[in-house]
């Protein structure tokens, strides 16, 4: 089961960081099909969050098509194994790693290789996007 | 929609000193609503008038549907708790718990125990004998045990430790999760309104300058970075909150109305640290959103 965390320094509204969480453990195989997420009133015992923000959140994904609420059971997720095999993502792991170690031979520092990797990234995405 | 607490032209007046002023809220019910401001911008007056230990001195405040405490029923359906922890230092955990069953027709004693239970408390223990932070959540016990309908909180986590202070914040939001409470607590450490308030007020030089859904405050503030420039080159249709500038650059807090149409700007978000900031500041110097010092130099 996954355990949420909050980080108060992002920038990001809580509601977003628990949306991301989930999609993130989702998307790195942590989370699998029929898996059940923690009740509200679990999450708020835990991280001292406010209820509405976790069901909306909840809400959110059942939105996104990543998790279904059945009601007074609880909120499952739900996803094709398809959706981001945790096969492929060793191998580009990998890639990356490799990448970075590069960057730093190439003299470059933690902040300026995120730059770099965060316009590339957004370079990228803007072509792809229709 | 019902709303918990509705201010209309609300004032409140210390012999000349006005210590809240024009105050117009609708506050939606279901809510856990933060009330940040300075010391001294009204907060405890506001809470202490919704708690109905203060009368106003101007305007109109219902609370539940009508006026505060105006009975013992509508004394019921609210909880309060002031700013030091109102217990009483001679009286055991039990003898507490006993006078909130005799005082309270509706309350909970197995809630009351249950929750006495998990916090460690020893019943025999006098209040004067424990920490602030026990202090603290005896006081929040007792007024959850009382089953309100809205719970008032001035101030809960100020004098607790980082641990003690996460604990209470958990049982409170236990708590919304388990009843059907609508909560308004003031604070001045913004990550925990963050983190357990859904709905804001930021009150400042004693008026309301900012209310309303968090995310829809978040998600209509922007920051907006450009070279350098006075009022007139600001855009249009954003409501500048704050701005600062620097040799070359200016950066706008705005509330936005509608898209920003310039592409000179890069806009950003947010956060609700700087949003609080900013309209704290424009409580201090009223028209300094808007203020320009120095001459722009190109």
């Amino acid at each position: 089961m996954i355990e949420f965390y909050l980080d108060q320094k992002s920038g990001v509204t809580p509601y977003l960081q628990l949306v991301q969480q989930v999609r993130r453990a989702v998307k790195l195989g942590l989370l699998h099909d029929g898996d059940q997420l923690p009740t509200v009133k679990d999450v708020v015992g835990k991280i001292a969050i406010n209820p509405n923000t976790v069901s909306k959140a909840y809400r959110e994904l059942e939105h996104q098509g990543l998790v279904v609420a059945r009601t007074g059971v609880g909120t499952f997720v739900a996803v094709a194994p398809s959706d981001g095999p945790p096969a492929m993502l060793r191998p580009l792991r990998r890639d990356l790693e490799r990448w970075i170690a590069r960057a730093r031979d190439a003299g470059l520092d933690d902040e300026g290789i995120e730059a770099l990797f965060i316009e590339s990234f957004r370079d990228a995405s803007s072509v792809a996007a229709p | 929609m019902t709303t918990v607490l509705e201010a209309t032209d609300l004032g409140k007046r210390y012999r000349h000193k006005w210590a809240l002023s024009d105050c117009t809220l609708s506050i939606p019910q279901g809510h856990v609503v933060g009330l940040v401001g300075p010391n001294g911008s009204g907060k405890s007056t506001l809470l202490n008038l919704a708690a109905g230990l203060l009368a106003p001195s101007a305007g109109r405040l219902d609370v539940l549907g009508g006026t505060p405490a105006r009975d013992a029923t509508a004394l019921g359906r609210v909880g309060f708790v002031a700013q030091e922890p109102p217990v009483y230092s001679a009286f055991s955990v039990r003898d507490h718990l006993r006078l909130g069953a005799h005082l309270n027709p509706r309350w909970g004693a197995e809630l009351a125990e249950h929750r006495v239970e998990d916090l460690g408390l020893d019943p025999s223990q006098r209040a004067g004998k424990l920490s602030s932070g026990q202090r603290a959540q005896l006081a929040l016990t007792l007024a959850i045990a009382k089953r309100p309908e809205l719970l008032l909180l001035d101030e809960p986590v100020a004098s607790l430790d980082p641990l003690a202070r996460r604990e209470f914040l958990q049982i409170l939001m236990e708590t919304v999760a388990d009843q059907d409470v609508s909560i308004v607590l003031s604070s001045h450490l913004v990550s925990d309104i963050e983190r357990v308030c859904d709905y804001l007020i930021v009150l400042a030089d004693s008026r309301v300058q900012l209310a309303g859904d968090v995310d829809e405050l978040v998600s209509s503030h922007h920051r907006l970075i450009g070279s350098r420039r006075d009022p007139a080159g600001y855009p249009a249709n954003q409501e500048v909150i704050d701005a600062s500038h620097t040799d070359r650059q200016s950066s706008l807090i705005v509330r936005s109305h509608g898209p920003v149409l310039e592409e000179a700007w890069t806009i950003e978000p947010v956060s609700l640290e700087d949003l609080v900031l900013a309209y704290m500041a424009r409580g201090k110097h009223p028209r300094s959103g808007h203020h320009f010092d120095g001459e722009v130099t190109e």
